[in-house]
C-alpha cells in the first residue's frame, strides 16, 4: 500500500506538488494522468525518492520512505521509464539480472528468472538472452525493461509513460502483456500517462493531476461519467466517447442471465465496445454469452449497450 | 572476346605514378666520399645493375598491375601483398647497392637514401595500407600488414644485410647512446603520462559534473595548446632555474628532464581532461536515470555504468596524448632533457642527415606503435557497446 499525506514539492518558485494525499491498495492498478507540468511524473518520482519531498509524508505498507535508505527502497520497486535506459555494454540477460545481483540473489535462480521473465514478455531465452541492446528494436527494449524491472519480484511497479514512444500496435500489445501480468502477480502499480483511452484501457483507478493539485481520484467509469471538473472531461474527450463509455464495461455486465440464443458466443470478459462492432459485423442485436468455463451466461441485447443502468450519456449534456 | 583494362583503384594508380616517375627521374641513393659532402646520385636503374635486383624489384611489376585489380578479397589481397613486399624489396636493393658501392671505397664513405627511395617506398606503404583498409581490415589486421613489412625490414637488419647503409653507419658509431636515448624517450613519456593521468581524469569528471569547472579550466588548456614547444620550454626555464637557486640540493633546475616532463605534461593535459570530460557527457541521460531507479549507488553508477561507456573515447583521448607526447618529447632534447630528439639535433647540426633519420625514425616508430596498440584498446571497448544513441563512434 502506498499512501501520500498532504506531499508538498517546490523547484525554486514553482510547486510542481501541491498538497497531494492519495492511497494506493495493494494490488491496485493506479493510472496517473494530467497535462505536462502537472506533477504526475514528480509524484512517480517521489515514491522511490528519485525526488525527495519537501513537505508531508510518503508510506509504503505503513513505512515512512524518508527513514529508510533510498537505494534500499528502489530495489524493492520496479522502474520503467518512457526512454529506456538499458545498459548499452551489457547483454539483455545482465540488464534484466541488475537488481537480482544487487540484491545477491544466487547465479543459478538469477539465471531461471531471467529465462521466466523473457518468456513472459513474448521474447525467446535462446534468442535474446546474449543480445546486446542495440540489436533490438523499440518495442523489444521495452519489453527487456518492463522484465527487468520485475526481476526482483518487486511489490510495487512503476512505470513513467513507459509506451508512449512505441508504434500503436506495439503498445497495443505491451498494454495487453502489461494488464496479464498484473493479473497474475498481483503486483501494486502506478502507471504515469497523457494518453487517456491508455489510462481507461489500464487503471483500475485514475488520478487526474492538473498543476501540482489532484483533481479527482476514480474509477474510469466515475472519470467517464461523472468528471469532477471541465478538465477531466476534455482529457477524455467529446469524441467516441459512447465507444470510451462501453471498452469500461463488460459483456457479462450487461447481459441478461435468463435468456439463451444460438449463434457463436462472446466470452464474459470481453470490453461491450467490441460486442457492438460484433453486433455490426454479423449484423445481429443479439448475442450469446459464455462465462470463464464455456457456460452459457445470458444474451446481450443492443438495446441494453444503448440504455444501461446508469451513466449513459456524456455529462454535460449534448454539444 | 575483348577484355578490355577497367580502373578499379584510383589511389593505387596515383602510387604507382609517383612510384614510376620517382624511380625514372629522381636518384635512389645518394653516395658520398664521407659525411659532409654533399653525394653523388645513384639512379634506380644504376642500382640494379649487376644484382639480382629484377628479383626485389618483382613485387613492383605487380603494383604496376594493381589500379586495374577487381575490389575483390583476392585482388585487394594481392595489392596489399604487392605494395608490403615492394617497400621491403627496396630496402633490400638499397642495401645490396650500398654494399656493392663500399667495397673499394674509404671507411668514411657513405651511402643514403635518396628522394628517389623516399618516394617510391612511401607509394609501395600506401597502396597497401588504402588496400588493407578497402578490405575492411580492422586495427588488428592492419597492424598485422604494417608488422608483416616492418618484420621483412627488420630480418634484414637483423642479418647484416644493410649495414652498409649510411643510417646504420651512424647507429654502429653510436650503439650505446642510442639505446640510452630510446629508454630515456620512453621515460620522459611515461613520466609525463603519469601525472597526466593523475591531474586528468579527476579534472576531466569535474569539468563533466560542474559546469563551471569546464568554463573555467578549457580556455586554459587550449591557450596552453597554443603556445609552441619550444617557448614552453623557455617559459620553463626562469622559473624552474629560480626555484632551484632557492632550494640547493633540491636538484631542481631550468634544464633537464624536470622541465621537459612539465611541458609534456601541460600539453598532455588538453585531450585527457576533455575526452574524459566528452565521454562521460556522452553517457544518456535515461541509462543514468534508470540505474538510479534501479538502485545503484553513485559509487556503482560510476563503476559501472558511467566508466565503461565513456572508456572508449577516454582512450582515443590518451592516444592523442601518447602519440603527442611522443613527438613533443624530441623537442625536450633543446633543453638537455635527452632522448632521440638529442640524436636528431645533433645531426642536424652536424649537417648529417642520416643522423637525424636515427633519431627521428624510432620516434615516428614510437608513435606509430603507441597508436595501433591504443586502436586496439579502442576497438576492444567499443566493441560491446555497439551504436549508442547521440553518440559517434571516436
Amino acid at each position: 500500500m502506498i499512501e501520500f499525506e498532504r506531499v508538498i514539492k517546490h523547484f525554486g518558485s514553482w510547486t510542481a506538488v501541491d498538497a497531494v494525499s492519495f492511497t494506493v491498495a495493494e494490488g491496485e492498478f493506479r493510472v496517473l494522468i494530467g497535462p505536462s507540468g502537472s506533477g504526475k511524473s514528480t509524484v512517480l518520482r517521489m515514491i522511490n525518492r528519485l525526488i525527495p519531498a519537501d513537505e508531508g509524508a510518503i508510506r509504503i505498507d505503513g513505512e515512512d520512505i524518508a527513514s529508510l535508505k533510498p537505494e534500499e527502497l528502489r530495489r524493492r520497486m520496479g522502474y520503467v521509464i518512457q526512454s529506456v535506459g538499458l545498459f548499452p555494454h551489457w547483454t539483455v540477460e545482465r540488464n534484466i539480472a541488475t537488481v537480482p545481483g544487487l540484491l545477491g540473489w544466487p547465479k543459478a535462480r538469477i539465471r531461471d528468472r531471467v529465462t521466466e521473465l523473457l518468456e513472459l514478455l513474448n521474447l525467446d531465452p535462446r534468442r535474446y538472452r546474449g543480445a546486446y541492446p542495440h540489436q533490438l528494436s523499440g518495442g523489444q527494449q521495452q519489453r527487456v525493461g518492463v522484465a527487468r524491472a520485475l526481476a526482483a519480484e518487486p511489490r510495487i511497479l512503476l512505470m513513467d509513460e513507459p509506451f508512449s514512444a512505441l508504434d500503436p500496435i506495439t503498445r497495443a500489445s505491451l498494454q495487453t502483456e502489461l494488464s496479464a501480468i498484473h493479473r497474475r502477480t498481483g503486483t501494486t502499480v502506478v502507471f504515469v500517462t497523457h494518453d487517456m483511452d491508455e489510462a481507461l484501457r489500464l487503471g483500475d483507478s485514475i488520478a487526474v493531476m492538473d498543476h501540482g493539485r489532484l483533481i479527482q481520484c476514480a474509477t474510469p467509469l466515475d472519470i467517464l461519467t461523472r468528471p469532477a471538473s471541465p478538465l477531466v472531461r476534455d482529457l477524455v474527450g467529446r469524441e467516441e466517447w459512447g465507444l470510451k463509455r462501453l471498452a469500461v464495461e463488460t459483456v457479462g455486465d450487461r447481459a441478461r442471465r435468463q435468456e439463451s440464443v444460438t449463434g457463436e458466443p462472446l466470452a464474459a470478459e470481453t470490453p461491450l465496445h467490441r460486442a457492438l462492432s460484433e453486433m455490426v459485423a454479423r449484423g445481429t442485436e443479439r448475442l450469446p454469452v459464455v462465462d470463464g468455463d464455456g457456460r452459457p451466461a445470458g444474451v446481450l441485447h443492443l438495446s441494453d449497450l444503448v440504455r444501461p443502468t446508469s451513466g449513459g450519456t456524456v455529462p454535460g449534456g449534448t454539444v | 572476346m575483348t577484355s578490355r583494362l577497367l580502373l578499379h583503384n584510383r589511389v593505387a594508380l596515383l602510387m604507382v605514378l609517383a612510384a614510376a616517375v620517382a624511380a625514372m627521374a629522381l636518384p635512389f641513393l645518394g653516395f658520398a666520399p664521407n659525411r659532409l659532402l654533399s653525394g653523388r646520385p645513384v639512379p634506380l636503374w644504376i642500382a640494379v645493375q649487376g644484382l639480382d635486383g629484377a628479383a626485389a624489384l618483382l613485387p613492383g611489376l605487380v603494383l604496376l598491375a594493381t589500379p586495374f585489380l577487381q575490389p575483390t578479397r583476392a585482388g585487394l589481397g594481392l595489392t596489399v601483398a604487392a605494395g608490403g613486399l615492394f617497400t621491403a624489396g627496396l630496402v633490400w636493393l638499397a642495401g645490396a647497392q650500398a654494399a656493392a658501392l663500399a667495397q673499394g671505397a674509404s671507411a668514411a664513405a657513405r651511402t643514403s637514401f635518396a628522394s628517389g627511395f623516399w618516394v617510391m617506398a612511401a607509394a609501395g606503404l600506401l597502396t597497401a595500407i588504402d588496400a588493407a583498409r578497402r578490405m575492411g581490415l580492422g586495427a588488428i589486421g592492419r597492424m598485422a600488414v604494417g608488422g608483416a613489412v616492418a618484420a621483412l625490414v627488420a630480418l634484414q637488419l637483423a642479418s647484416g644485410h644493410l649495414d652498409a647503409l649510411s643510417i646504420l653507419k651512424e647507429y654502429a658509431n653510436r650503439r650505446e647512446i642510442f639505446a640510452d636515448a630510446v629508454l630515456r624517450h620512453a621515460m620522459l613519456v611515461v613520466a609525463a603520462l603519469v601525472p597526466t593521468l593523475l591531474i586528468g581524469i579527476p579534472l576531466g569528471v569535474a569539468a563533466h559534473r560542474v559546469q563551471a569547472v569546464g568554463r573555467a579550466v578549457f580556455p586554459v588548456l587550449n591557450v596552453v595548446q597554443t603556445v609552441p614547444s619550444i617557448a614552453l620550454f623557455g617559459l620553463l626555464m626562469a622559473p624552474l632555474a629560480a626555484l632551484g637557486a632557492m632550494l640547493p640540493g633540491s636538484g631542481i633546475s631550468g634544464v633537464g628532464p624536470l622541465p621537459a616532463v612539465i611541458a609534456l605534461t601541460l600539453y598532455s593535459l588538453l585531450p585527457i581532461v576533455r575526452n574524459t570530460a566528452v565521454g562521460l557527457d556522452g553517457v544518456p541521460a535515461p541509462v543514468r536515470e534508470a540505474a538510479r531507479g534501479m538502485g545503484l549507488t553513485p559509487r556503482q553508477i560510476f563503476l559501472r555504468v558511467d566508466l565503461p561507456l565513456a572508456l572508449p573515447v577516454f582512450l582515443s583521448g590518451l592516444r592523442i596524448t601518447v602519440v603527442q607526447a611522443v613527438g613533443l618529447a624530441a623537442v625536450a632534447a633543446l633543453i638537455g632533457a635527452g632522448g632521440l630528439g638529442a640524436i636528431m639535433f645533433q645531426g642536424l647540426f652536424a649537417n648529417a642527415l642520416d643522423l637525424v633519420l636515427l633519431g627521428a625514425v624510432p620516434v615516428i616508430l614510437l608513435a606509430v606503435a603507441a597508436d595501433a596498440l591504443l586502436s586496439i584498446g579502442i576497438a576492444a571497448a567499443t566493441h560491446s557497446i555497439g551504436v549508442l544513441p547521440g553518440k559517434s563512434a571516436p
